[in-house]
């Protein structure tokens, strides 16, 4: 349905293609399609219809820049970063990493690849082995791919600890004497031993309490600007993922509605769900009343209320996805599948699918 | 409001909840007092292990005597609840107190229908038929939001989404018209458009049945939404209190203003990196002796002599007020300098 329309991501056309986000594409999916069987029947079972968790997506993601994909659970965001770090293998479409194609690339293939793509789990305890030492768990990636940093492994551990802001000492320790926030550190560390190329963080800091969430947020952040290294994040809070990604998509039943550079998407957003999206994170009040220098606060977010829930992915409306829910939809947007394009009066590299897009600002006037 | 004159709908004083370990003694809860008045919120907020579950679990006598040990006064109305039998405590639960729990999936009975769990405290505390329950779980169900009730009311769990068991939840807690509602973390399990949908209903319910709720939840933003009044906890004992608009508007605690400037936002600067708070809450087995906050605080060294912030444990005023050793003067002037500039 999406297919066919490889001009049509602006974004990725060369250089210059979008502002702060330019740069070489480091990895680039095409139409990317992943369906998972639905089996039923008993004894034989059979395929009964599919969960069509990713359907069509496209994006690049360029070299040192952090692209972020925010969405509600079931938008097919995890499924996404796992199909990009190969542990799944895509139903269709292509993903190439610096224009070599891996959509179906072997084990042999992928091993040297393997190293410069590296990921960041979402809960600090299951993803840590509680029988290995954080020094053992750090150095398993260098001994699976054979790696001998100057000075050795286990300087190089040390270093690392240092980098992620751990006490190198702790080198013998296991993960059950560290917090939550400590864990999700090794987790980094763990992830940048083999100084890879592309991090994909899975909601790296949803698990942890906010002045926690904010330390790792802030290391994250280091990581990328000071060792260049490009993230694929993946969160559902839109606030963290402002704070951490410079370029955003916005994902709903497996596709992608609308991406752009961050103040496209936070500041003029041109899809219906994105406006419902960022409207429904509840902001804290300060007050504008109380001091002179909160006059140039920004007025309050129209309020846009939702009804009902997001629909099944194994039987997802026809044409807009969204049409459902949107206050807006009409005949067309069950008959036309909206292609994700850059519509009148979006930015260069801001790209939204919808018919009947909404004027630009999040603020009621 | 006239009822506010005859005093809060439930009051807690000096409340420990103390769970006696084989490493010591885990003071989960140590020294705890607050107010609910009557159609009013209190937002309740505070970290993991910051004891804001475990306090409103000693409201409704949840914790198993025999692994806990409770002390100081929970006033409803003229009932004292520390030391009420069983018995008084279960014709409370379900039916003048009732609470929605974060995850609705684990709260309600996978063996059971839907309605039959919504209906089950009518029955009980009203004695109504079966008939007469079902009923009034249809129209509870139609209440909250629940599109063809009279069908799905013989729905198991499972066949209902997140936001419609969380839905389900707070039919069941209504079913009684309860005085006070303890919301703990009731949206934190949710999507965000969903999380609107519920905090809208909630008070929508509030001000057509005039409940007091207490809201416990992490997330500013939640408590910004709905609270009237609002609570900040730290290791086990209220940090700052007062009405919502002091406490996020003009915050005079220094562990509230970490709070709010490690939080990511919607809109303002994002050159800036957040400025978290630095270090782990202290070990309840061993909290600190003066201020629980003094190990992390960046202002402690502000404090005039001969106040020592690690040693002299400061009270939070009644009413509303922060408890913190600085002058009254040096949190407005820390606060106005310091602290509102990062949150622009």
């Amino acid at each position: 349905m999406t297919s066919g329309t490889l001009s049509k991501d602006g974004a990725t056309e060369g250089p210059g293609g979008s502002g702060a986000g330019a740069g070489t594409p480091l990895m680039t999916v095409r139409d990317l399609t992943k369906h998972f069987p639905v089996r039923a029947g008993f004894p034989f079972k059979r395929t009964v219809g599919a969960v069509r968790a990713v359907d069509g997506v496209d994006f690049t993601v360029h070299e040192g820049e952090s692209f972020g994909l925010v969405g509600e659970s079931g938008c097919g965001k995890s499924t996404t970063g796992r199909l990009l770090a190969r542990l799944i293998d895509p139903t269709a479409g292509t993903i190439s990493y610096r224009d070599r194609d891996i959509t179906h690339a072997g084990r042999k293939e992928m091993a040297p690849i393997r190293s410069e793509i590296q990921m960041i789990f979402q809960d600090p305890y299951s993803s840590l082995n509680p029988r290995q030492t954080v020094g053992t768990i750090i150095r398993g990636p260098m001994e699976i791919n054979g790696i001998d940093p100057p000075g050795g492994r286990e300087a190089r551990v040390r270093e690392l600890l240092e980098t992620v802001g751990l006490n190198p000492e702790h080198y013998n320790r296991f993960p059950h004497e560290f917090s939550g926030g400590q864990r999700q550190r090794i987790g980094v560390a763990r992830a940048l031993a083999l100084e890879p190329k592309l991090i994909i963080a899975d909601e790296p800091v949803s698990a942890l309490d906010v002045s926690i969430q904010a330390q790792v947020v802030n290391l994250l952040k280091g990581v990328q600007r000071d060792l260049g290294i490009a993230f694929l994040f993946i969160a559902h809070d839109l606030a963290v993922v402002r704070h951490f990604s410079q370029r955003i998509a916005v994902m709903y039943l497996g596709r992608i509605v609308e991406v752009g550079e961050r103040a496209d998407i936070y500041e003029r957003p041109r899809h219906p769900y994105t406006h419902a999206l960022l409207s429904a994170v509840p902001e804290v009040d300060t007050g504008d009343t109380d001091a002179a220098g909160q006059g140039d606060a920004a007025p309050a977010r129209e309020r846009i209320r939702l009804q009902g829930d997001v629909p099944s992915p194994t039987d997802p409306p026809s044409g807009c996805r969204f049409r459902t829910r949107c206050w807006k939809a009409q005949q067309r947007c069950a008959a036309e599948t909206p292609p994700l394009i850059r519509i009148g009066g979006n930015a260069e590299g801001h790209l939204t699918a919808c018919h009947f897009p909404e004027e630009g600002t999040t603020l009621a006037h | 409001m006239s009822t506010q004159e005859s005093g809060p709908f439930l009051s807690v004083r000096d409340l420990r909840v103390h769970f006696p370990t084989d490493d010591g003694v885990v003071k989960a809860v140590d020294g705890l007092s607050f107010d609910v008045w009557r159609g009013k919120t209190l937002g309740i907020v505070g970290e993991s292990g910051s004891g804001k579950s475990v306090a409103n679990q000693a409201v409704l006598g949840l914790h198993n005597p025999k692994h806990t040990r409770i002390s100081g006064e929970i006033h409803l109305e003229d009932q004292e609840l520390t030391t009420a039998p069983e018995r008084r405590l279960e014709q409370l639960r379900g039916n003048k107190v009732a609470m929605i729990f974060q995850d609705p999936l684990t709260a309600l009975s996978p063996y059971y229908t839907v309605g039959r769990q919504i209906g089950e405290p009518f029955r009980k505390h009203r004695g109504a038929s079966r008939k007469e329950a079902r009923e009034r779980t249809i129209d509870m169900l139609a209440r909250v939001g629940i599109p063809h009730p009279a069908r799905r009311v013989d729905d198991y769990p499972h066949q209902f989404s997140g936001g419609m068991r969380q839905r389900a939840m707070i039919a069941m807690a209504l079913m009684c018209d309860p005085d006070l509602l303890i919301a703990d973390e009731p949206t934190t399990a949710l999507d965000v458009t969903v999380q609107a949908q519920i905090l809208d209903l909630l008070m929508e319910l509030q001000q057509e049945f005039g409940s007091a709720i207490i809201m416990i939840t992490h997330d500013l933003g939640v408590v910004s939404r709905v609270s009237d009044d609002v609570l900040v906890m730290y290791a086990g004992r209220a940090v700052e209190r007062g009405t919502a608009r002091e406490v996020l508007g003009r915050p005079r605690h220094p562990y509230t203003w970490g709070l709010l400037s490690s939080m990511p936002r919607l809109r303002g600067d994002v050159g800036r990196d957040l400025v978290p708070i630095a270090g782990t809450p202290p070990s309840l087995l061993a909290p600190p002796p003066g201020c629980p906050f003094e190990p992390r605080c960046a202002f402690s060294d502000h404090v005039a002599d001969p106040v020592d912030c690690a040693t002299d444990r400061p009270a939070l005023p009644e009413e509303r007020g922060a408890a913190c050793h600085l002058t009254a003067e040096q949190k407005r002037t820390i606060f106005a300098e310091r602290i509102r500039p990062r949150l622009r």
